[in-house]
């Protein structure tokens, strides 16, 4: 059993049908004690940086996540619920968690043919192996669709990368926490895999 | 880098899957819920459904379509025809639906682009726009005008105009529907195509008058267009989805290849 947050950040439904398409059983909640109880942790989200910090600061679910993290529950974030891990966002310029040092920045293009969002599928480029990205083949496109990316301030937190005008993380973690940009949950087969092997992680790289 | 989107459109009315020509006249050819999911199988990118029921009371049926699909289809779905109201988009998303399209109502009503961008975010609302080709004057500079209600009313506006007006109000996407070339099989309207894309900074998909794979390629080139929309040309069985990507594939256009 997995847990979904819920912080009005967006229609957490289609995560909670990839995952059980995979055979993993996810429950929707906004309550932070459940999060102390759960096997694993899916922190999903579309939106602003702005009013996603401020839902999850008000229900304490900020806290709880953190404590969720250092017990060593997988945890996986997803677009605005990767970004939020971060240590500030360049939308509203908001501090965030602060679970993988670095920064959130808006895509800049002077070319005005290159569209913001960066909207459809891209491939996902594994730069460092992990345990859930081990289904992924050099060609394998995930759906995309934000204005913002993560910058984190480590490579090593880095395990793919996007190209859209410049290179970007798409998929980064630390131990049992692993976030990215793009959307496994509609991201066909490649996404379901992804979740598969979510379903069965016990956290470790 | 990103790759272009072969997206295509379920005409459903009374829950079954439609597909009108020039608009008007419909036919029932199916289920769709199972040719989403044949598409979807067979490496579409995007679907799009399109409630044509006539009368309010059915709309529920709509409803009951979104949520079968979603249950089995793993990629984008975007819903439109009838959506009126926040309300309306809210259901529809509930259901399933990942982006709503609007289309009539946001001509009537503008502000209901603003209303939809700011309750389920700009890359989720999607302004479709059909628009007939009519003689230049001061009412319409561009030389393209937008109608409603299914292609049947002209409403004196400038298409180049609304579309802009669009992105200002908070639209993620626009839906460039020709109705002239609509059901067609002619090729899309490029030149329509390429003014709006040129336009915005927002993506655009080409849609009305895909007749042969060659048309998909004028639009995603010539035409500008970020993703092309098609129907008939699968619905009816005479290219598969698959096909089309592997066709676009190998005459250089950047497309999703694994699935």
């Amino acid at each position: 059993m997995a847990l979904i947050i819920d912080y009005d950040a967006g229609n957490l439904r289609s995560v909670q049908r990839a995952c059980r398409e995979v055979g993993l059983a996810a429950e929707i909640t906004a309550d932070p004690d459940a999060l102390a109880h759960a096997e694993r942790i899916i922190f999903p989200g579309v939106g602003a940086a702005g009013s996603a910090m401020r839902s999850i600061t008000s229900r304490g679910i900020d806290q709880a996540l953190k404590e969720a993290i250092a017990r060593g529950t997988p945890v996986l974030g997803i677009c605005l619920g990767m970004q939020i891990s971060l240590d500030r966002s360049e939308e509203n310029d908001q501090r965030t968690l602060g679970l993988i040092p670095g920064t959130v920045r808006r895509f800049r293009f002077d070319r005005p043919e290159l569209k913001i969002p960066h909207m459809g599928w891209n491939e996902v480029r594994v730069v460092k192996p992990h345990p859930l990205l081990a289904d992924i083949e050099p060609g394998d496109e995930f759906y995309f669709v934000h204005a913002y990316y993560p910058d984190p301030d480590r490579s090593e937190d880095v395990y793919a990368v996007t190209d859209y005008e410049i290179e970007f993380a798409c998929a980064l973690g630390r131990d049992n926490y692993f976030g990215m940009q793009c959307h496994p949950e509609k991201s066909g087969r490649v996404g379901l895999q992804l979740l598969r092997r979510f379903a069965s992680w016990d956290g470790t790289c | 880098m990103l790759s272009k989107r072969l997206i295509a459109c379920l005409d459903v009315r009374d829950g079954k899957l439609a597909k009108s020509v020039k608009f008007v006249d419909t036919r029932d050819i199916g289920d769709p819920v199972e040719k989403a999911r044949e598409y979807y199988l067979d490496g579409l990118d995007e679907l799009v459904f399109y409630d044509i029921t006539a009368s309010s009371d059915k709309r529920n049926i709509m409803l009951d379509v979104v949520e079968a699909v979603a249950e089995q289809v793993f990629i984008p779905l975007s819903v439109g025809g009838g959506v009126r109201s926040v309300a309306d988009a809210t259901d529809l998303r509930l259901a399933g639906a990942e982006k709503i399209n609007v289309n009539s109502a946001a001509v009537q009503r503008p502000a209901l682009i603003a209303e939809c961008a700011d309750a389920i975010g700009n890359q989720n609302v999607v302004l479709s726009m059909d628009i007939r080709r009519v003689d230049v004057s001061d009412a319409c500079p561009s030389g393209y005008e937008i109608v409603i209600n299914g292609g049947r009313t002209p409403v004196g506006r400038d298409a180049l105009a609304w579309a802009l007006e669009g992105e200002r109000l908070g639209a993620g996407e626009l839906v460039v529907n020709a109705i002239d070339a609509d059901g067609t099989r002619d090729g899309y309207e490029l030149q329509l195509t390429a003014l709006l894309a040129e336009a915005v900074r927002i993506p655009v998909i080409a849609s009305g008058g895909a007749g042969l794979p060659e048309h998909l390629y004028d639009a995603l080139t010539v035409g500008k267009a970020d993703a092309a929309l098609v129907a008939s040309m699968v619905h009816f069985g005479d290219y598969k989805v698959s096909e089309l990507k592997q066709y676009l594939h190998d005459r250089g256009v950047k497309m999703r290849m694994c699935w």
